[in-house]
């Protein structure tokens, strides 16, 4: 223990111990069961990510039914290419256009579509952007590299109750030959979280 | 600090720290913690999100600015484990061998809910101004604003009573818009803010 002074009196045990203390007691308590932590994660190391949201993207730019299907029921079209579940059950699809640009956050916890995007990164469930992303979406989109021009309306969407948003990124242009695997390859996260332009 | 978790709006903060080709999780801790919450979560009463939701939002505030989201599961999972008997605070300070802060108590449930789809596309509506004790989904930066209902989602359990008992009171929820200047004079003038509110949470404008 340091003498320094600023220390809390009581300060906590190290993360790692804390953790393995309540795993040990719930795992003596039968509360998990052998495979247990496995089975809860290893779909989202291995399975579930932004690549099942960019194929939901390429499929909305290459077919305009689905895209029409997809902005007027998502989770039924998302189901469509076999996505959806927990923290996915009530998708809202927002469209970029010349207009507008989406950008999605929760400023209460860290509400994100699972099933497209995966689980969120670390920025996104931190208090920077949860406090910031609603109140300067303009400056805080340019400090993270994606300029909107001051003509664009932003369209801020904030996750507090049950729909979970993707955005829609524009197509890019000059890619009218690329295939529709080819083109879910250009599809980003942060597009269709909104941080990004494609 | 009331509503630590509630940041929509909070001034203070820095640049958003933005981490090149991230994993799913940094330490295998960071897994284990997260499926605890699960394993806790097996044993509890009250097995929802909300509760989960509101174990979280009862850490100290300081605790919760300077710990990050896994830790804020470690300590929801703990603290629900304690509550519902699966533990106690002492076994898990000495198998932890130092201290393990768990979350504040609960507080009561203070409100009745609506229980009805009030509202319709186009309506425009004032968010209930004042916050109540415990835990909510109406973040306070759209509280006592005038917004424009941009959809009618389905009706789903309040979460305001549901964090807080085995009562269930299921409403309609909302996708309403707010420009930005309503929200805050100096916004920008081409931007806005939309935000997903239960029906309790609105009167007419």
């Amino acid at each position: 223990m340091t003498s320094d002074h600023h220390h809390h009196p009581a300060e906590p045990a190290p993360v790692e111990r804390r953790v393995a203390a309540l795993e040990q007691l719930l795992t003596d308590r039968g509360l998990v069961p052998p495979g247990f932590v496995d089975a809860i994660n290893r779909a989202y190391e291995q399975d579930i990510g932004p690549r099942n949201g960019a194929k939901v993207v390429a499929r909305a730019w290459v077919d305009p039914e689905y895209r029409q299907r997809l902005l007027t029921d998502s989770t039924a079209a998302i189901a469509e290419l076999g996505y959806g579940g927990h923290e996915g059950d009530h998708m809202q699809v927002v469209e970029n256009t010349a207009d507008v640009h989406n950008v999605v956050v929760c400023t209460l916890c860290s509400c994100y579509p699972w099933p497209v995007l995966g689980l969120p990164p670390a920025w996104y469930k931190d208090p920077p952007y949860r406090a910031r992303m609603v109140r300067e979406p303009r400056a805080l989109l340019a400090e993270m590299g994606c300029d909107v021009q001051d003509d664009v309306e932003i369209a801020v969407w904030d996750s507090s109750a049950e729909q979970r948003y993707l955005v829609l990124p524009q197509r890019p242009p000059g890619t009218d030959g690329l295939s529709e695997q080819e083109l879910a390859e250009l599809v980003t996260r942060d597009a269709m979280i909104g941080v990004a332009r494609l | 600090m009331e509503r630590v978790h509630d940041l929509g709006g909070r001034a203070g903060f820095g640049a958003v720290e933005v981490e090149a080709d991230e994993p799913v999780f940094h330490d295998p801790w960071e897994r284990t913690a997260r499926a605890l919450v699960f394993a806790a979560m097996g044993n509890h009463p009250n097995p929802t999100t909300s509760a989960f939701r509101h174990a979280i939002e009862r850490m100290d505030p300081e605790h919760y600015l300077t710990s990050s989201y896994y830790e804020h599961w470690l300590t929801a999972a703990a603290s629900l484990a304690v509550e519902s008997g699966a533990v106690e605070p002492e076994e898990l300070e000495q198998r932890a061998g130092g201290p393990f802060p768990l979350a504040r108590p609960p507080a009561e449930p203070q409100v009745e809910g609506t229980g009805a789809q009030r509202f319709a596309v186009g309506d425009r509506v004032r968010v209930v101004a004042t916050p109540h004790p415990g835990h909510s989904r109406c973040p306070d930066y759209v509280r006592g604003r005038i917004g424009t209902v941009v959809r009618v989602d389905d009706s789903f359990s309040l979460p305001d009573i549901e964090a807080h008992s085995l009562r269930r009171v299921v409403e309609g929820t909302y996708g309403v818009r707010f420009t930005a200047r309503e929200l805050w004079d100096d916004a920008d003038g081409r931007a806005a803010v939309h935000a997903d509110l239960w029906d309790s949470y609105l009167e007419p404008a």
